[in-house]
């Protein structure tokens, strides 16, 4: 990693208006919300206080699957300090939200589909008042057998379990056919996996303050990943014109996909509508882990074949997602894992195949990599297996069948580049191995049932929004005057600014843009157009885009200004940077010998009124991917390779990660240290999901909804990253960027998977592996077998 | 009879608030954020398991939802805004915003605390000591890897302000001796 000790940095002792010392595109500017956070003063959603606030609290159902007999609300109404309890007959606009498909009730009403689902909701007081009126809510439920298992959904088998939902229980299905999908090589091998349910486990939970308005409207600032969706199904919701919603973020701790959906949204607005009080609400840890939707738990059938001499001849995959109780984003995530299941790889016959159904299981929609992480488990399993069958070097086969730009992909799409995921291997590869385990003998001799094991994995990620989604991204940037006279850039968007770092990255557009020291941006909030979601690798691309094309226009206009001002031509002032730049502080026209300090420019210029321009960005267009599932469906990929080392202790089942190194097309950079951060922590999550992380579920009930029960990577679990950056300018993309933070947890997961299989010699058919995979019988595999055979070589068969 | 609400004196960073009619059963952690308005002590998951509620208790680190408000009540409860000035707070607070330490950053104020205190017990604490350290305080953006680089500054700094004053020491040792 280079460039990351940002020599002439002083950003970081700087906060809000007036911040000076932040560098440009390039540099390692520090965030301008570090100091507060690290002094606790950062206001986050559940840090919000307004006086006489109501406390608020949801009712959830503790069964998976219900008929909801009687709600009587009028015990918890009669409890002292109760402000109001609402339950689905309180809705006034539509019953249910969703972020694709509106199918999830705002609060289940006849029946219950998952464990969690809020029933009531009120408001109080307190805390103690609210959790008594809870209590107070008088439910009958008739448990119903819950539907649990995805296959009953998905494979053909007849069931009689009646329908979890009367929309249906198949939120989507993709073939996709390529090539010849019948055609098969003479050696094959078939794998089958199970993946557990991940959840995105940010720190902060769920938090919102509503405050009702005047004008009948409700304010609320909360932690989200997309206000504008969010404002969008709320007032939907609530019965109210989308003007009268009004969001503002308010400090956001995290989200890695579980904040784009509606969570508590419609539930804090409605008390605040109902009561005419400030309320707030703030989930708690099991709350938050039942409340937002986690990643997809799969489960994968794969057949590779090849020619003996290592070239992929076909791939058949099956893939199928359950999405749980509603649809969340599930039909989007499916597009994802089902076009990347082959792999980044060359293929010239493929059947993918994919469905994403309904259970009784918890909802699961957005996590981190959004689909792909799943279909790089499978097919990173696939091709280590087929090169154990081939007796190749496992790197071998990779480089033998490694898709190039131009290559066609299953779904037709030819891969666009830059796409420099060989170098990407080569360099991981070559890096240096971590010495032996050492130490005094007596250590050693006790290690001597730990077994060392190194995996490679490689991974493609799709940037931003794809399969035709119209997505776009509003900014505005006004030249004004700080507090201190000198001019200033100020950005406002409504990018979500979740701990990613897109308000140092603006800034840096910013400054980049209008030659200003100083940069500040606004609060996000709805005042402005969407800057849609805060997910799929986006807001550097999409919101970076329109923040920079604000600011030239913004100085466009400043420069016409001191063209006029200069006496120059008309002609000038139209096309002002033909002849005007702004250089080192100052505006500059040669030709004319004239120069003017940027802070005179701006002061004059605002004197004919204010600076300001708006622009919304877009990127090029993509298409849904048809019957067959063919379509130039992505816009960009971003590609990863991992190398993995491991200690396993064979006898007790436990995986030490000792050693991970990732080489990442990673585009131009925009922020070194941002970057650096973000491949971390995106290969930390990458980890957490191999080795521990798995929200455990027993006939729909969520068993481990805390800390204490679902592990997440800690100091000692996550090794050092040897870390290093493939910078190719994305041609398309403004700066020529790329997103970062999706590829490295696709790729991570695979890559240590790889490395336990390696250093224990036996598949592996569940993620998270658990001890028992690793001490327990060989060949645990369900019934759900669905590519046909399972030859591992089939000698001939062609 | 035990009363189930209690009133009593809490003294947080030096100062001593009086804590009203507070559940008996209430955390620290609960009565720092809701009663006393102390919202730099963060709460993620109210069981110690991740370190987010990091605070001193008489100098000893804790965490603040699995102490009693007010079993607290005769003790010195220090947060992120009250660690000595004397120590290396600073050096880390610094390390952290420069690091690039912090990303959605709701588990720096506790990670300060708990660095503050490793680094005041074990100024040159190694690399093993520190992850085994801090294992309890659960950062889930950054990998550690930025946090780790941090701590690093702030111990390398803290070594570097130590031998300062040794060598003021020596040459005011040395003054004192002429």
């Amino acid at each position: 990693m280079t460039g990351q000790t940002g020599a002439g940095e002083t950003g970081a002792g700087q906060t809000g208006a007036g911040q000076t010392g932040a560098g440009p595109v390039g540099t390692a500017a520090r965030r301008p919300d570090g100091p507060a956070k690290i002094a606790g003063t950062f206001p986050y959603a559940g840090d919000l206080r307004v006086p006489g606030a109501l406390v608020a609290a949801v009712l959830r159902s503790p069964h998976p699957a219900a008929r909801i007999a009687r709600v009587d609300t009028a015990a918890a109404r009669a409890l002292p300090g109760v402000a109001a309890v609402v339950t689905a007959a309180d809705v006034p606009g539509a019953q249910t939200y969703g972020l694709i498909v509106p199918d999830q009730p705002v609060f289940a009403r006849d029946v219950v589909r998952y464990h969690g689902e809020p029933v009531a909701a009120v408001a109080a007081v307190d805390a103690t008042a609210a959790l008594a009126a809870l209590a107070a809510v008088d439910v009958k439920y008739e448990p119903t057998p819950p539907l649990t298992d995805p296959t009953l959904v998905w494979d053909g088998a007849p069931r009689d379990h009646p329908p979890v939902h009367p929309d249906g229980d198949v939120f989507g299905e993709i073939h996709i056919s390529h090539g010849d999908p019948d055609a098969h090589g003479p050696v094959a091998v078939s794998g089958h996996y199970v993946l557990g349910i991940q959840d995105q486990a940010f720190l902060a939970p769920e938090a919102a303050l509503a405050v009702p308005a005047a004008d009948g409207g409700v304010d609320v600032a909360l932690a989200t990943q997309w206000l504008h969706s969010d404002r969008e199904q709320m007032a939907a919701c609530l019965g109210l014109p989308e003007e009268k919603v009004r969001l503002t973020l308010a400090g956001v701790g995290g989200a890695f996909g579980g904040r784009e959906d509606v969570t508590l949204q419609v539930h804090v607005a409605l008390l605040a509508l109902r009561t005419g009080a400030p309320v707030r609400l703030s989930y708690g840890r099991t709350e938050s882990m039942l409340g937002h939707p986690h990643r997809h738990p799969a489960r994968l059938s794969y057949r590779h074949t090849a020619t003996r001499d290592g070239e992929l001849v076909s791939v058949t995959a099956r893939l199928l997602l359950d999405g749980g109780a509603y649809a969340s984003s599930s039909p989007a995530v499916l597009v994802n894992a089902v076009t990347h299941a082959a792999g980044p790889y060359r293929v010239p016959n493929a059947r993918l195949d994919g469905a994403t159904v309904r259970t009784n299981n918890p909802p699961c929609g957005a996590m981190r990599g959004f689909g792909v992480p799943q279909a790089a488990i499978g097919h990173e399993a696939q091709l280590d297996r087929l090169a154990d069958a081939l007796g190749l070097d496992r790197l071998e086969l990779r480089r033998r069948n490694l898709a190039q730009p131009g290559d066609v992909l299953p779904t037709g799409q030819h891969l666009p580049g830059p796409f420099p995921l060989r170098e990407a291997l080569e360099i991981v590869a070559a890096r240096p191995l971590p010495p032996p385990p050492s130490g005094p003998a007596e250590a050693r001799a006790e290690a001597r049932a730990v077994r060392r094991g190194v995996g490679y994995a490689l991974a493609f990620k799709n940037l931003l929004f794809s399969a035709g989604f119209d997505d776009y991204s509003t900014a505005a940037v006004h030249l004004e005057l700080g507090p201190d006279g000198e001019p200033i850039a100020v950005v406002r968007s409504a990018a979500a600014e979740v701990g990613q770092g897109f308000v140092t990255v603006a800034g840096q557009i910013a400054r980049t843009e209008t030659g200003l020291s100083a940069a500040v941006v606004t609060p996000a909030d709805t005042s402005i157009g969407s800057a849609g979601s805060t997910s799929a690798s986006r807001q550097t691309w999409m919101s970076g885009g329109a923040v920079r094309g604000a600011a030239r226009r913004v100085v466009d206009e400043l420069l016409a200004r001191t063209a006029r001002r200069l006496g120059l031509p008309a002609a000038v002032a139209r096309e002002p940077r033909r002849m005007l730049a702004i250089i080192d502080g100052e505006i500059v026209a040669p030709e004319a010998g004239a120069r003017v300090p940027l802070s005179r420019a701006v002061r004059e210029a605002l004197a004919e009124g204010p600076l300001v321009a708006e622009e919304v960005f877009r990127h090029r267009p993509t298409q849904p991917l048809d019957a067959r599932g063919q379509g130039d469906v992505h816009v960009a990929f971003a590609a990863a390779a991992h190398r993995a080392v491991v200690d396993v202790d064979v006898e007790l089942g436990l995986v030490r990660v000792v050693a991970m190194a990732l080489a990442q097309d990673v585009g131009t950079v925009v922020n070194p240290l941002a970057l650096t951060g973000q491949v971390e922590g995106g290969t930390a999550q990458g980890l957490g999901w191999a080795v521990m992380e798995e929200l455990v579920v027993e006939r729909g009930v969520v068993v481990n909804p805390t800390f204490n029960g679902y592990l997440l990577p800690t100091f000692a679990d996550v090794p050092d990253l040897d870390f290093t950056p493939i910078e190719i300018p994305q041609p398309d993309a403004p700066y020529g960027v790329k997103g970062v933070g999706e590829a490295p947890t696709c790729s991570a997961t695979p890559a240590i998977l790889a490395a336990v299989r390696d250093a224990v010699g036996r598949d592996l058919f569940h993620i998270p592996i658990r001890p028992w995979d690793l001490v327990g019988p060989r060949d645990l595999v369900g019934p759900w077998d669905l590519t046909g055979p399972r030859d591992r070589v089939e000698e001939g068969a062609a | 009879m035990i009363a189930t609400r209690l009133s009593y004196p809490l003294t947080v960073d030096g100062v001593t608030w009086r804590v009203r009619d507070a559940p008996l059963t209430a955390s620290l952690l609960t009565v720092l954020r809701e009663q006393l308005g102390i919202t730099s002590v963060k709460d993620a998951c109210e069981q110690g398991r991740c370190g987010s509620c990091s605070v001193l208790l008489d100098g000893t680190l804790v965490t603040a939802c699995t102490v009693l408000a007010a079993d607290a009540s005769e003790c010195r409860v220090t947060t992120v805004a009250g660690l000595p000035a004397d120590g290396p707070a600073d050096a880390v607070r610094r390390a952290f915003a420069e690091a690039g330490a912090v990303q959605c950053g709701f588990c720096a104020p506790g990670f300060v605390v708990a660095v503050t205190d490793l680094l005041t017990r074990r100024p040159s604490a190694g690399e093993e000591e520190i992850r085994t350290g801090l294992a309890g305080n659960i950062c889930r953006c950054t990998g550690y890897g930025r946090i780790l680089a941090a701590i690093r500054a702030a111990a390398a700094a803290g070594a570097t302000a130590v031998a300062g004053e040794v060598a003021a020491g020596e040459v005011a040792a040395g003054e004192a001796a002429r």
